[in-house]
């Protein structure tokens, strides 16, 4: 890989390497929990904290673990944050966290955090590693928030964020965008869009990039 | 929390099953099921180590963690014990059964980050299930992962075969291929409360 700016590190990860549209990476929290806006920027917020953290973690002692224990050593050091993360919301946004439920643990297994432990962090400096992880926690972040603006404008007829209404549409609410059906209906669209807009395969897959 | 037996295993299966419904094991779901033979490798082995894990941290959860007051620590404690038990699977199907684990694979491996198991570990904790629960609920879990994955890699075979839009080959489609499956799955709910 050709030597970049920083600035291309930390943009790469809102366009060019978008997690969810472009490398497809995290998505089962994605589709799970982009019922409204608020859950969406909850999750994002969440997952960007964890990215983050994890990422400065790592890059600082990748030279001192060794290639074989990384794998493990990346699990431990991401649980530790993600129950950081879950004690915090627990603790200062109570309605939020049983909104997330089940999903604010299984950021653990987010792929997308994982993926850029073993993909960027385990091989850079600590200052390249932190912008990579703000581009990348803001990429999902809007991603999530995208998917969810659309499935919540559809499904509830409105678009609330914090308790104010944004826009009302005048429409009959299709409940199923808010079920599960719409989410997968809707990223395969979405998928289709981008495909067609850049024209491009997308023939990487979620934990294909973990593999041996 | 008093449910059946029976209730579990459908509820898990059918009613709320894990990829249509929850969204939780989605990566493999679409990464390993284009052939109807490794998707069905992937669910017999996930189902192994889902059943295996819910009991093994319903066990840690209740006589260790909760007696030293360590309930914070699940996260981290569940992800270690995931990691041993596929470790202990491979190398107990490695001994017992080489042609199954020539089948399975890399994916065997890739099962630890799978949302499922873990899932299936702290939904069992969260709805106080006790043992024989949570051993059924994770069986459960992992059949109903395998049945939908099955389902999935026959349909995906068949798409191969015919005219798809271009921007909406490979991904695109499959995702609108489990959209339909997903609203199918929904004729179930309500079946079990």
């Amino acid at each position: 890989m050709e030597q970049k700016g920083n600035w291309w590190e930390l943009i790469k990860g809102i366009f060019k390497e978008n997690p969810i549209f472009c490398i497809v990476l995290g998505l089962c929290p994605t589709l799970a929990v982009s019922t409204s806006l608020d859950n969406a920027i909850g999750m994002g917020g969440a997952a960007t904290f964890v990215l983050l953290f994890s990422n400065i973690f790592i890059a600082a002692i990748r030279n001192k673990v060794p290639d074989k224990i990384r794998i493990p050593m990346y699990i431990i050091v991401i649980a530790s944050f993600v129950t950081i993360a879950a004690l915090l919301m627990e603790a200062f946004t109570p309605a939020l966290n049983k909104a997330l439920g089940i999903y604010v643990p299984l950021i653990v297994v987010n792929c997308i955090i994982m993926g850029r432990a073993e993909a960027f962090a385990g091989k850079n400096g600590v200052w390249k590693s932190t912008l990579d992880a703000i581009g990348m926690g803001i990429g999902y972040t809007l991603s999530i928030s995208l998917i969810s603006i659309i499935r919540e404008m559809l499904g509830t007829g409105s678009l609330k964020l914090f308790g104010m209404t944004l826009i009302s549409l005048p429409i009959e609410p299709a409940m199923v965008f808010i079920m599960a059906p719409g989410a997968l209906l809707l990223m395969g669209l979405l998928l289709g869009l981008f495909a067609y807009l850049r024209n491009r395969k997308y023939d990487k897959t979620c934990c294909g990039e973990l593999k041996e | 929390m008093s449910a059946s037996l029976f209730s579990i295993l459908i509820g898990a299966i059918f009613v709320n099953n894990f990829i249509l419904t929850k969204f939780l094991g989605l990566c493999p779901f679409f990464g390993v099921s284009t052939k109807t033979k490794s998707a069905l490798s992937m669910g017999i082995a996930l189902t192994f180590v889902t059943a295996i894990s819910a009991a093994m941290t319903w066990l840690i959860y209740t006589y260790i963690l909760v007696p030293l007051g360590l309930e914070y620590l699940k996260i981290i404690v569940f992800i270690l014990v995931i990691a041993t038990a596929v470790q202990f699977v491979e190398l107990f199907i490695k001994k017992s059964n080489p042609a199954l684990y020539n089948a399975l694979g890399i994916y065997l491996p890739l099962i630890t980050t799978n949302c499922i198991v873990l899932g299936v570990a702290l939904l069992n904790i969260e709805d106080n299930y006790n043992f024989i629960q949570s051993f059924v609920f994770g069986i459960a879990g992992g059949l109903g992962f395998t049945l939908a994955i099955l389902l999935m890699s026959g349909i995906r075979e068949r798409l191969e075969l015919s005219d798809v839009p271009k921007p909406f080959k490979g991904l695109p489609i499959a995702f609108i291929v489990a959209a339909l499956m997903s609203m199918t799955f929904l004729a179930f709910s309500g079946m079990i409360k």
